[in-house]
């Protein structure tokens, strides 16, 4: 049926076998740690490439191995899956670059990569994961892998974010646990199937499939840091630059909103959740959490935090739109898992910059900096106007579907929430490029002028990622683009 | 009356001959010691391919049969024992080596203890009848005190005399329980007993024979020799005890709820009630306990505390599935909790103490053996994929079918609190701003880590090949037969 | 009252006398005494498993286990002993 039927498991193994090597590898061998790491994520990116194209074509991968009496280790390689792996892959090169650039001189580099790949595997592992049961083994490795990264620096503050972030996230794992034992014991299997799986039980059980869904959606939730369970993400913002950026493109909040996609759409199927009555609490659920995180994120000062809040709430924008139910606004919500993605990454990637090269921390201190570092802050502005929501950039195709979606839904308020969100956005995002752009620099502040020592390691990949959000706004129509991916995914989920 | 050469006479005599030589031969004791060991694995393997082949094999020795003689019988559940004892008990030996190298007198005695446990095991795992399980539970204590108390502190001698006598009265109790089974029964082998009635006398005896080896096994509340004996021992020794020798009396207990008519369900809620106390009342110790190998013993409360939940999680009826995950969980345990107190015992080697508080100041990070103290941990708060997270799985998976809700709660506390008190030592490894001396991150590796790494990744790995363990585990249907 | 059942009373009550003495006994010395009392008590029961009404013989099997016990007892005593001798040397040498 296809010429390489392992292709998954191989994309799965480059990161996965990179790191025990990077492990094991001596401190000081950084050109050989580099050379492997970009090795092979520039192999992973190829052989995600081939998968796509594969894909595209209409070849099924499917491997799979029990590991308990009727319960399977399943990888599959849909067209959702390949979404997101995409995504991942090529963020992880770029985010390698930034790594290696940001902790050039810093200690426990060998760890630091390791865990970065096995981070990295663990998301690939979530994307690939043909069940729940499957979709648990990787989502659990994944807060393992994460978690020495967040408290990379090993002091007291970091530590202490590091148990706020472990408490949150096993605990989460804990009741994924009980939500995928939930669906084995009712449905007899875990399978992710487009439509659903539980539609007898929802026959036969609403009370425990509406029980079900609570305990599901509340796990996923804790990552997705859907309100009230987000408050380690800003917490977590302790972590290095590189791993904020991961953290919050790609790891952790995507793994959790991905995960919600996965239930909503093929563990229960959108209709069954629809006649279950369950989509609109949680439509409701994303609502207010996409208005929290804006509010909160006005008063940050800090910028991290204030960009930790902004992704609150646009990763619940993924969430409103799976739980609208309507075709339209599930290709605002997978086209914004990777707009989110691109534009995010990019603002850590300036924000870490600004502190590594001019030691600007607080939004308060970013008075000229425009001037001290154009690139970087070229790169944050189109970022935060594509977040505003400005055509033709990524977050204003993603918006725009939402808000299609919603009216074809027959709900309209979501026009009324996604201007109040653009205009939030606006209010916490517009300050800061008005006082890097329009500012002159405090003269003995942070930011004031001297060259900023910043080698192309850390300077190029933001300027990367920022012509991505303008290339996948722009181009939004054109093949390969996420937009048309996600169009391909939608008939599947919806079964047109 | 021929005698035949089998694997399961094999697995019985030579680690008592091999004892015998180590004894005798104190300078060749180790390399006595590690062959014995590979022909005793070598003899398993045997046994294990005969299972896998025939079904249940049954010996009967010197051809006398049951019930006069003596019967050695090995099934999927027994050969599932003896490869873990034989696999964990032959890397702990190669940890050995290098821990005990430079304590002569230790060495000496190791060996010999070391090989009469394993005849004990052994037989434990292939008796057919209630005296031989006494007569072998006895040499098991025997050669475990010895084991507490090789290092010959104060401390370790005091908690081993404690041990001494809990596991002496455990085996007592046991020996009245059997006493009442022969005044009822007039026979003691396990065919005998599958065949018998309920009645007063048998509930007495089966009560007698359960707490006498609840009293060997440290279930709550019986557990207050275990953390003292398992932590003031020697790293090789803790892993042994910890990891295989409370294992066999745990493994008597599911071999008499196959056999003998389990008296109620208000018998096995009690059972699962103790199991639960355990598991919180460790939990709780070991949240409280201020050295790395007090707090590792203490895990081990809480775990064999699971292993009793998962055996009472769908209570009377769901027995005949509740022992495969009650065994996952023994064999889940038996192989992390022998990585972990190896790679304990590595920390505090490499740091030169113990305190967990002050791990943290250390400039030395024996990074290979932290490493290995994680996966361990993973494996036994039961994190996917690991061996201990489908032992949990199948607890809970069992005990939400049968509606037993409190069992699930039950295991999902112990998870966290499993999480806590493990997370108190791996934040120590990755905290660096107490240090006042430039830390060298990858100073002490060494050969030694090899082997409680070697079992810690089996600990993770062994969870994805659940499904052909399980089936092996089920030959000869230990739980079938009865009736 | 038959003697066998005066005899298996009489076990059961040594072996009571044994367990409450290792339960709570201060003294090591009288804790392995109390544990030496609870394998009589456990040995009586044994025996009286053996009897039969004469003119039958009595059961040898039981006999055959009380002096395994009785052996694997006397070791179990040594082992003790020892313990104790050493521990309280060293617990000499402490006050020294």
């Amino acid at each position: 049926m296809t010429d390489a039927p392992l292709l998954p498991l191989f994309i799965l193994l480059t990161s996965l076998l990179a790191s025990p090597v990077l492990f094991a590898l001596p401190e000081r061998a950084a050109r050989l740690r580099t050379a492997i790491n970009l090795g092979m994520a520039g192999v992973k990116l190829a052989l995600v490439a081939w998968l796509s194209l594969k894909v595209a074509q209409g070849v099924i991968y499917d491997l799979r191995f029990e590991v308990l009496p009727g319960l399977e280790f399943k990888l599959q390689a849909d067209p959702l899956a390949i979404l997101f792996i995409a995504l991942s892959a090529v963020l992880w090169l770029i985010t390698t670059v930034y790594s290696v650039g940001y902790l050039e001189h810093g200690p426990h580099r060998a760890r630091f990569f390791g865990f970065f790949s096995l981070c990295v595997a663990a998301t690939v592992g979530i994307a690939m994961s043909g069940n729940l049961f499957t979709f648990l083994l990787f989502y659990e490795l994944l807060t393992l892998a994460t978690y020495p990264l967040v408290i990379h620096r090993g002091n007291a503050e970091a530590l202490r974010a590091g148990r706020i972030y472990l408490i949150y996230t096993l605990a989460g794992g804990l009741v994924l646990l009980l939500g995928t034992l939930g669906l084995w014991v009712l449905a007899g299997t875990t399978d992710f199937v487009p439509g659903g799986v539980l539609a007898d039980v929802v026959a036969q059980n609403p009370r425990a499939a509406q029980a079900l869904f609570v305990v599901l959606i509340g796990a996923l939730g804790v990552k997705a840091a859907l309100v009230p369970f987000h408050a380690w993400l800003p917490i977590a913002m302790v972590a290095p630059a590189p791993v904020s950026a991961l953290l919050h493109a790609v790891a952790v909040v995507k793994a959790g909103a991905f995960g919600i996609m996965r239930v909503v759409y093929e563990v229960f199927g959108i209709e069954t959740a629809q006649a279950l009555g369950v989509t609109a609490p949680l439509a409701m659920l994303a609502a207010v959490t996409i208005l929290y995180g804006s509010l909160r994120a006005i008063t940050q000062d800090d910028i991290k935090k204030r960009l930790a809040y902004s992704t609150v709430s646009q990763v619940s924008y993924i969430t409103l739109g799976v739980a609208l139910a309507s075709p339209i606004a599930a290709v605002g919500a997978l086209a914004h898992l990777i707009h989110q993605g691109l534009m995010k990454i990019t603002m850590f990637m300036a924000a870490g910059n600004l502190a590594e090269g001019l030691g600007v921390k607080r939004v308060s201190q970013m008075d000229g900096v425009g001037r001290a570092m154009p690139g970087t802050m070229l790169a944050f502005t189109l970022a935060a106007l594509a977040m505003i929501g400005l055509p033709p950039l990524a977050g204003f195709v993603s918006k725009w579907y939402l808000a299609q979606g919603g009216l074809a839904a027959g709900q309209a308020w979501v026009i009324a929430l996604l201007l109040g969100s653009s205009l939030l956005n606006a209010i916490y995002f517009l300050p800061m490029l008005h006082r890097a752009w329009f500012r002159d620099a405090a003269p003995e502040g942070a930011g004031a002028p001297g060259r900023p020592r910043i080698g192309w390691m850390l300077a190029a990949p933001p300027v990367t990622t920022a012509v991505l959000v303008l290339v996948a706004g722009g181009f939004a129509n054109a093949p390969f683009s996420p937009l048309e991916w996600t169009r391909f995914i939608v008939a599947i989920e919806y079964q047109e | 009356m021929s005698v035949e050469l089998s694997p399961m006479i094999l697995a019985i005599f030579l680690p008592l001959f091999g004892a015998i030589a180590a004894f005798i031969a104190p300078r060749a004791a180790w390399s006595i010691g590690l062959a014995t060991l590979a022909a005793t694995t070598g003899a398993v393997i045997w046994l294990a391919r005969d299972v896998w082949a025939k079904g249940a094999v049954m010996l009967p020795l010197g051809g006398w049969g049951a019930p006069l003689g003596i019967d050695l019988r090995a099934d999927g559940l027994s050969v599932a024992m003896l490869a873990l004892t034989s696999a964990v008990g032959f890397l702990v030996s190669i940890a050995a080596l290098d821990s005990l190298k430079d304590a002569a007198r230790q060495r000496q005695y190791f060996w010999p203890l070391w090989l009469l446990l394993l005849t004990g095991m052994n037989g434990v795992y292939l008796s057919t009848d209630l005296f031989n399980l006494y007569v072998m539970i006895e040499v098991i204590a025997l050669a475990a005190v010895g084991l507490t108390v090789l290092n010959g502190t104060r401390d370790a001698l005091r908690a081993g005399l404690e041990y001494m006598y809990a596991s002496i009265l455990g085996a007592l109790l046991f020996l009245m329980g059997v006493g009442f089974v022969y005044l009822h029964l007039g026979r003691l082998d396990f065919a005998g007993l599958a065949g018998a009635e309920v009645s007063g006398s048998l509930i007495a005896a089966m009560a007698l024979m359960f707490v006498g080896l609840a009293l060997k096994i440290a279930l709550f509340p019986l557990h207050f020799w275990l953390p003292a004996a398992h932590a003031n021992a020697t790293a090789p020794a803790s892993a042994l005890l910890s990891g295989l020798v409370v294992k066999a009396a745990l493994y008597i207990v599911l071999r008499l709820a196959q056999y003998m008519p389990f008296p109620s369900e208000t018998l096995l809620t009690l059972v699962g009630l103790m199991g639960a106390g355990a598991v919180i009342w460790g939990g709780i110790q070991a949240l409280r306990a201020e050295r790395l190998k007090l707090l590792v013993a203490w895990s081990t409360v809480a775990q064999i505390g699971l292993i009793f939940v998962a055996f009472a999680r769908a209570g009377e009826m769901g027995l005949t599935e509740s022992w495969k995950a009650a065994a996952l969980l023994i064999l889940a345990h038996g192989v992390a909790k022998a990585a972990m107190f190896l790679a304990a015992g590595r920390i505090k080697d490499e740091i030169g103490h113990d305190v967990i508080r002050d791990l943290d100041r250390a400039p030395i990070r024996p990074t290979l053996a932290q490493f290995t103290f994680a996966l361990a941990a993973i494996s036994l708060i039961g994190l996917p994929p690991s061996l201990g997270f489908i032992g949990k799985w199948s607890l809970m998976e069992g005990a939400m079918a049968a509606g037993y809700w409190h069992w699930v709660a039950v295991t999902m506390a112990g998870t966290l609190l499993s999480v806590a008190y493990f997370s108190r030592v791996l934040t120590a490894f990755l905290r660096f701003d107490r240090v006042r001396a430039p830390v060298g991150e990858h100073q002490g590796w060494a050969l030694a880590d090899a082997a409680p790494l070697t079992l810690a990744l089996a600990a993770i790995g062994l969870g994805l090949m659940a499904a052909p363990l399980l089936s092996f585990i089920e030959i000869g249907y230990p739980f079938g037969v009865a009736q | 009252m038959t003697p066998d059942l005066i005899y298996g009373l009489c076990g059961v009550a040594v072996f009571g006398i044994g367990l409450v003495g290792a339960l709570c006994a201060q003294d090591r010395l009288r804790r392995v005494l109390a544990l030496k009392l609870c394998s009589v008590g456990a040995g009586f029961l044994l025996v009286v498993g053996a009897w039969r009404t004469p003119p039958a013989t009595p059961d040898p099997v039981p006999h055959a286990l009380v002096i395994t016990g009785i052996v694997v007892m006397v070791s179990a005593t040594a082992v003790a002993l020892a313990l104790i001798r050493r521990l309280q040397s060293l617990e000499a040498d402490d006050e020294r």
